[in-house]
């Protein structure tokens, strides 16, 4: 094995294999995007038409990709495994996005936004990228109300916003709950006219099972049509992959059911690096799970720890109801630790104080997996009504799933996975290690370092789609030297095949156990072991149970029906056998970086009152994983991380 | 809990369906309509069977992929509620509940329960939007609207495309779907350049995509898991005459 499963406490890394260069342009931080974009290279109107471009996903990120460059007059092909590009994922995000706007006036900058957002990923992001998303970030508030995405307004009519995540700014805008469906309807629409304009093809219900890449340049992509199986291919002079994260390989997160890794992990496979898999993030306030049969765990919005005071029964194993505990025997364990931020420390660290608070037997509920978010201050001290104006539709929500009343009992909440910070390394271009396939939204790597702030994920969709990816694609295709193909190439043929082969071992597996049963277990084993704390214990034993369950999902999967008609179990098969192969990566990842990171929290390597304890001087990196065939361990490459603008300093929140 | 099933299956959409029956048993009153699906699916796979193909994603009743009737109702029983957050808790043990797809002649079924909606998405093409190019926008602030107005437009945009006021519609109507559209991006000072357009365009898309007209029977709105009003419907009636009598509805992509 390369330097990669070496686990032996040595004090430096082994030398990388190649150091990466990310091709962030010289120059001061706040000037370095203006000059890439003078440096580009331009395209004529007329060029553009002569260009098709792939681009894979609909959500924030590929949809306002996809509409831009419709606009711009690329051909554009569009595609999604959902029936309506509308209902990308992305549609579920609740709580806001974040802008420099400063319209409250409260001292906020381009530059405190990029400062927090940098400290809030604990060091492991790349400065330039970050600031560049600071900058673009107000004009994608513009965009959006052009577009008519009817944000809360204030009385005077001008925007509202809010501070979110602990934020100590209020750089939040938000459409009630509903803040990721209206962008995506605002970026919907812009996709819905370059449709009706003919720029760009929309596949709906088609999704894509591998990437072709032709002499070391990615070239197209293979789809299967999901209505009736068919495998086709697609030509493109450039491949932008917009498939969102890869929480989904735990089973339950709060993604849609349909969240996969397939685009993402078989471009890694085709030559693309994966970086730092092992940044997952987990949400401290989800609804925790009811039942065996549980499909999906469902967020209550961030927000919430606003009013909301967190606690759990002093005394382990107390099942008395809330109400019948009194207030010296509950324990505001996040107000007692952290006096100073309380119940608003960051998504991390509330998340892992609610484990270790269940662990030690204080959990709440009928199944003991939860603790209390509780309102009877806050109602009592604002009155129901502002509690009902501020929460009335996640309290409704929050109801209608359990069956409880918020406003009488205590919410019962526990930490569930929710966003990945991993995904494909790309350089500042945000173009992978394959020459003209990029990588945008949550399915790169590159703003977020070891864990992500609210309301900033859906910021850097946009970013990217809107605002960054038009430029540097348009600057890659003026420069390329493309060979004229058409898909009957050889390595269309041999990609097709390859696909082919794969539908057919799953469907003639015919064996005992259901694809969902694995994923579940495959989830368990991740949950265990690569969730809130990680070991190296635990890794190494991960590292055990997951090739042998992969094996086995090989030899005794049941995927019923056939492959030229809907089959929903087999579109699960094929995303499950992914999250198998990532998962590994994923454990690897954690094993490898000995240190404690924002959301990666290895229990070797904390200070001495628990808190996560980075190592600067040894992990100071991006970690790219380099694919290097089956049964082969996978390769390390390292960017190196430097921080020029904001000083490296442990996060306290004491 | 226990259920009786009656499913409609239909292996494409050229074959012709029928219902079948099942059954269902340690049902937590927790678990959602989906997840109670789900349950039998596993049941099948394991006996040997073919699961029940059905739409969902989100399961957090904001994407709008799942739709079924259930026991004669868009959405099933629980008013705005769609299917996914629908809990098996409102239903008796030992009920025997009726699963159909959506029924319209601008929704084939693809299989089971499934459905393609990709006239919806037309509709919104042919007009459901501002044409506002990526960088021509000026500053957020310069646009003032109104708190009220802002409501009303997020009231309507709140729609999630799941085409339930069609299932319920006898006409199989798309008024209240094309309604939500053009009330959201009408009533706003950004919408206003294409306002007639945007609604002549839409709804002459609804009548060639094969849905029906209204009739003012409201059972669009009684089934909507967004609570989409009636009087959205009103305004679109209004918007769309005053665009006729301008000559409106010239494409402008
Ligand atoms: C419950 C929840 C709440 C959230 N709230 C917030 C918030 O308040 N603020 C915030 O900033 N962020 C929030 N996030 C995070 C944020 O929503 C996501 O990170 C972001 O929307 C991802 O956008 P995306 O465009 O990268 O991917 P997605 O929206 O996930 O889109 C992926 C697209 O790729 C397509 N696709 C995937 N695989 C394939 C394939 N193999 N073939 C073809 N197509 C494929 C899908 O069809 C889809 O169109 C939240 C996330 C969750 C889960
Ligand atoms: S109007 Fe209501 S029922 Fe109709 S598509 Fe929209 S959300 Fe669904
Ligand atoms: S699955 Fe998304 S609304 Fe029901």
């Amino acid at each position: 094995m390369a330097d990669t499963a070496d686990t032996q406490t040595s004090k430096a890394p082994e030398p990388a294999k190649t150091i990466l260069d990310a091709k962030t342009p010289d120059g001061p931080i706040a000037e370095k995007w203006d000059k890439a974009r003078f440096d580009m290279k331009l395209m004529s109107p007329a060029n553009r038409r002569k260009f098709r471009i792939i681009v894979v996903g609909s959500g924030l990120a590929g949809g306002s990709a996809a509409a831009t460059l419709g606009e711009l007059g690329y051909n554009v092909d569009c595609f999604a495994y959902q029936d309506s590009p509308r209902r990308a994922h992305s549609v579920s995000a609740q709580g806001g996005i974040n802008a420099a706007k400063n319209y409250r006036n409260d001292g906020d900058s381009i530059f405190r936004l990029f400062y927090d957002t940098v400290k809030g990923g604990d060091y492991r992001s790349r400065e330039a990228n970050v600031y560049r998303l600071a900058q673009v970030s107000n004009n994608i508030i513009d965009q959006c109300v052009a577009q008519g995405v009817p944000f809360a307004r204030e009385y005077g009519g001008l925007l509202d916003n809010r501070s979110f995540g602990g934020a100590q700014v209020s750089r939040t805008f938000y459409a009630r709950g509903q803040t990721g469906q209206q962008l995506l309807l605002g970026a919907y629409q812009a996709l819905a006219r370059q449709i009706h304009a003919g720029r760009v093809r929309m596949h709906t219900r088609t999704e894509m099972l591998d990437l072709v890449v032709v002499n070391g340049v990615a070239r197209g992509i293979v789809t299967r049509d999901l209505r009736n199986g068919k495998i086709e291919r697609w030509l493109g002079d450039a491949v932008v992959l917009a498939t969102g994260g890869y929480s989904n390989a735990f089973y339950l997160s709060t993604n849609a059911k349909g969240c996969n890794v397939t685009a993402v992990w078989r471009a890694h496979r085709r030559g693309a690096y994966f970086a730092n898999p092992c940044y997952t993030q987990i949400h401290p306030t989800c609804i925790p799970q009811s039942g065996e049969h549980q499909s999906k765990l469902t967020l209550m919005s961030e927000s919430l720890r606003n009013d909301g005071r967190i606690w759990a029964p002093r005394q382990p194993g107390d099942t008395r109801a809330p109400g019948d505990i009194p207030e010296k025997e509950r324990w505001y364990y996040l107000e007692e630790r952290y006096p100073s931020f309380g119940n608003l420390v960051p998504r991390d660290i509330a998340s892992r104080a609610a484990k270790s608070v269940v662990d030690a037997g204080h959990g709440v509920g009928p199944r003991r997996n939860g603790v209390y978010l509780d309102f009877a201050d806050a109602i009592e001290r604002l009155g129901v009504n502002v509690i009902r104006d501020r929460y009335g539709n996640l309290f409704d929500m929050y109801e209608n799933i359990t069956g409880e009343n918020p406003y009488e009992v205590p919410m019962r909440i526990y930490p569930a996975l929710h966003y990945t910070m991993g995904g494909l390394w790309v350089d500042y271009n945000l173009m992978s290690t394959i020459p003209g396939m990029f990588a945008i939204g949550e399915a790169n790597f590159s703003d977020h370092g070891a864990n992500r702030l609210g309301a900033s994920a859906l910021m850097q969709g946009l970013a990217d789609g809107y605002f960054v990816l038009p430029y540097t694609l348009s600057n890659y295709l003026a420069q390329a030297k493309l060979e004229p193909l058409t898909t009957d190439h050889e390595a269309f043929r041999a990609v097709e095949e390859e696909v082919n082969g794969r539908v057919e071992r799953l469907l003639k597996a015919n064996g005992e156990r259901s694809v969902d049963s694995y994923h579940r277990e495959l989830g368990q084993i991740l949950w265990e072991y690569c969730g809130m704390e990680r070991s190296e214990e635990g890794l190494k034993k991960a590292l055990e149970l997951i090739p042998t369950l992969r094996e086995e999902y090989w030899q005794n999967v049941r995927v019923p029906g056939e492959s030229e008609e809907l089959n929903q179990s087999l579109e699960k098969a094929g995303r499950v056998a992914d999250f198998m192969e990532l998962a590994e990566l994923m454990c690897i990842d954690a094993l490898q970086r000995k240190e404690s990171c924002g959301a990666h929290f290895r229990s070797e390597y904390q200070t001495a009152d628990g808190e996560a304890r980075r190592d600067d001087e040894n992990y100071a990196y991006v970690a790219a994983w380099e694919y290097a065939g089956d049964g082969r361990a996978p390769i390390l490459n390292k960017e190196p991380l430097t921080f020029e603008y904001v000083a490296l300093s442990q996060r306290s929140y004491k | 809990m226990k259920f009786k099933l009656r499913i409609w299956r239909q292996p494409n959409t050229l074959i012709k369906g029928r219902f079948e029956e099942y059954e269902v048993d340690d049902v937590g009153p927790d678990e959602s309509f989906l997840e109670m699906l789900d349950m039998l699916n596993e049941q099948l796979i394991a006996n040997g069977g073919e699961p029940v193909a059905f739409d969902h994603d989100c399961r957090e009743g904001i994407c709008g992929m799942c739709g079924i009737m259930i026991n004669g109702v868009a959405h099933g029983p629980k008013a705005a509620t769609t299917a996914c957050q629908l809990h098996m808790r409102h239903f008796k043990d030992g009920d025997v509940i009726v699963v159909e797809p959506w029924r319209a002649k601008a929704f084939p079924v693809i299989k089971d329960l499934v459905v393609e909606r990709a006239a919806l998405d037309r509709i919104i093409q042919a007009g459901g939007y501002i044409s506002a190019s990526t960088g021509s926008a000026p500053d957020a602030n310069s646009i003032p609207v109104p708190k009220p107005v802002a409501d009303t437009a997020m009231d309507a945009a709140a729609c999630i495309g799941c085409g339930a006021c069609v299932a319920a519609c006898p006409n199989s109507s798309a008024m209240l779907f094309t309604a939500a559209k053009v009330g959201h991006l009408n009533v706003l000072p950004q919408g206003q350049a294409e306002r007639f357009d945007r609604a002549v365009l839409m709804v002459d898309e609804m009548e060639a995509e094969g849905f029906g007209g209204c009739t003012n029977i409201g059972e669009c709105a009684a089934v909507c898991p967004k609570e989409i009003g009636l009087d959205f419907i009103a305004m679109l009636n209004r918007e769309y005459l005053r665009g006729k009598l301008k000559g409106a509805g010239s494409r402008n992509a």
